[in-house]
């Protein structure tokens, strides 16, 4: 708190010019502003499938939909088991990513490292188990424009939802590879000791707000498709 | 670094434990409510549990955004520039969801066969294979409804229509 009123005294001082009024470095206020224009895009896109969904007298029952997990039989029934492990690993990947900004700002060169490689594995893994559902979904006869599953209450469904899903799913997918793919080149600046010369772990946090926006969204993505 | 985060107060490893086991708690519970709605029938009983899986998000989003992306230690300036454009977002959910029930309850209201196709019902299919799996699928979808408009009356109506 006495954050915030060390802010508001000096108040007038902030939007005086010469500075930053927000105390934060260009790219990171860039990185927050590309963030909320994803999240619109992200918003817009969920807030079409609820209107849909609204619109429409049935919907697929997600526990029906989503009950089967890897190396499982043909008549699985564990609805909520795999997502909840999906789920799981991106929350950890992003706790790794907390501990390696946190070792960035100490200097700490050996733990930025480690913390790195431990949250591409855990993005390299949310994507293999989304690389899996989708082709399970898919030999289920699920794609853009095909939906096997029937609704809840027994009536036929239209293709709403398995294009709400993969289009969803699938572009927050596409940030998690391109989260992967930032994450790998901050690594490789990190071994390569681009940070240690400039002084500063600045990066790696702009990286981290991409990837824990990336969980962010996992969440609502989550909850809307696989718990409503 | 900037001057902000010697104000920060305590460990910050200690809060980042504390944040994890907020988030993990916060999604088990998650988990367990969502186990729980698949035996709720009630149309209020589901209604209230989606309601509370809903607040839980938001107390998700919360932690993540203030802790993780390191929020709420930043300039009161910099919080409010980001928060406020984004309470765009409750006059969007307001406004598309009431539009999309409102769309529903018009389409159940004035034409007849939207509704009608509510009332149909179709039988479950097995898993199949492939997209050959998926146009059988398919077909088999159109073709269920019919069979049943034999025996409702009303039905075959609407199905003669279409053609």
């Amino acid at each position: 708190m006495s954050n915030v009123t060390t802010a508001s005294t000096k108040e007038a001082k902030w939007w005086n010019g010469g500075k930053s009024p927000f105390d934060v470095e260009y790219g990171k206020v860039m990185m927050w502003y590309f963030l909320m224009s994803d999240a619109f895009t992200f918003g817009a896109f969920l807030i079409a499938y609820g209107t849909v969904r609204f619109s429409t007298n049935g919907w697929p029952n997600p526990n029906e939909v989503f009950k089967s997990y890897p190396f499982a039989g043909e008549g699985t029934n564990a609805p909520l088991v795999f997502v909840s492990i999906m789920t799981f690993i991106l929350i950890v990947s992003s706790v790794t990513m907390v501990l390696a900004v946190h070792a960035g700002k100490m200097m700490d060169k050996k733990g930025v490292v480690r913390n790195m490689i431990l949250t591409i594995i855990g993005g390299i893994a949310f994507l293999s188990c989304q690389a899996w559902e989708w082709n399970h979904l898919h030999h289920e006869g699920a794609w853009w424009g095909m939906n096997p599953f029937i609704n809840a209450d027994g009536t036929a469904s239209s293709t709403n939802f398995t294009n709400f899903f993969f289009t969803i799913t699938g572009f927050h997918g596409f940030h998690v590879f391109s989260g992967v793919v930032i994450n790998i080149i901050m690594l490789i600046m990190t071994l390569t000791n681009q940070f240690e010369k400039r002084g500063h772990y600045l990066m790696i946090e702009k990286a981290g707000l991409y990837w824990h926006f990336v969980d962010l969204v996992w969440v609502f993505v989550f909850t809307c498709f696989y718990l409503l | 670094m900037s001057n902000h985060d010697t104000h920060e107060h305590g460990d910050p490893i200690a809060e980042i434990k504390k944040v994890t086991i907020i988030l993990s708690v916060l999604t088990i519970i998650e988990l367990i409510l969502g186990f729980w709605m698949i035996g709720v029938t009630s149309e209020g009983g589901r209604l209230a549990i989606k309601g509370t899986i809903v607040i839980l998000m938001l107390a998700k989003a919360f932690y993540i955004v203030a802790y993780f992306m390191h929020l709420k230690h930043e300039l009161k300036n910099l919080i409010m520039t980001i928060v406020v454009p984004l309470a765009l977002f409750i006059w969007f959910i307001t406004a598309f969801l009431s539009d999309g029930n409102s769309f529903r309850n018009l389409r159940n209201t004035y034409d007849p066969h939207f509704k009608e196709q509510a009332t149909i019902k179709v039988e479950a299919k097995e898993a199949h294979h492939g997209e050959e799996g998926a146009k059988e699928a398919t077909e088999a979808k159109e073709a269920a409804p019919a069979t049943e408009a034999k025996e409702a009356a009303p039905a075959k109506a609407a199905e003669t229509e279409k053609k």
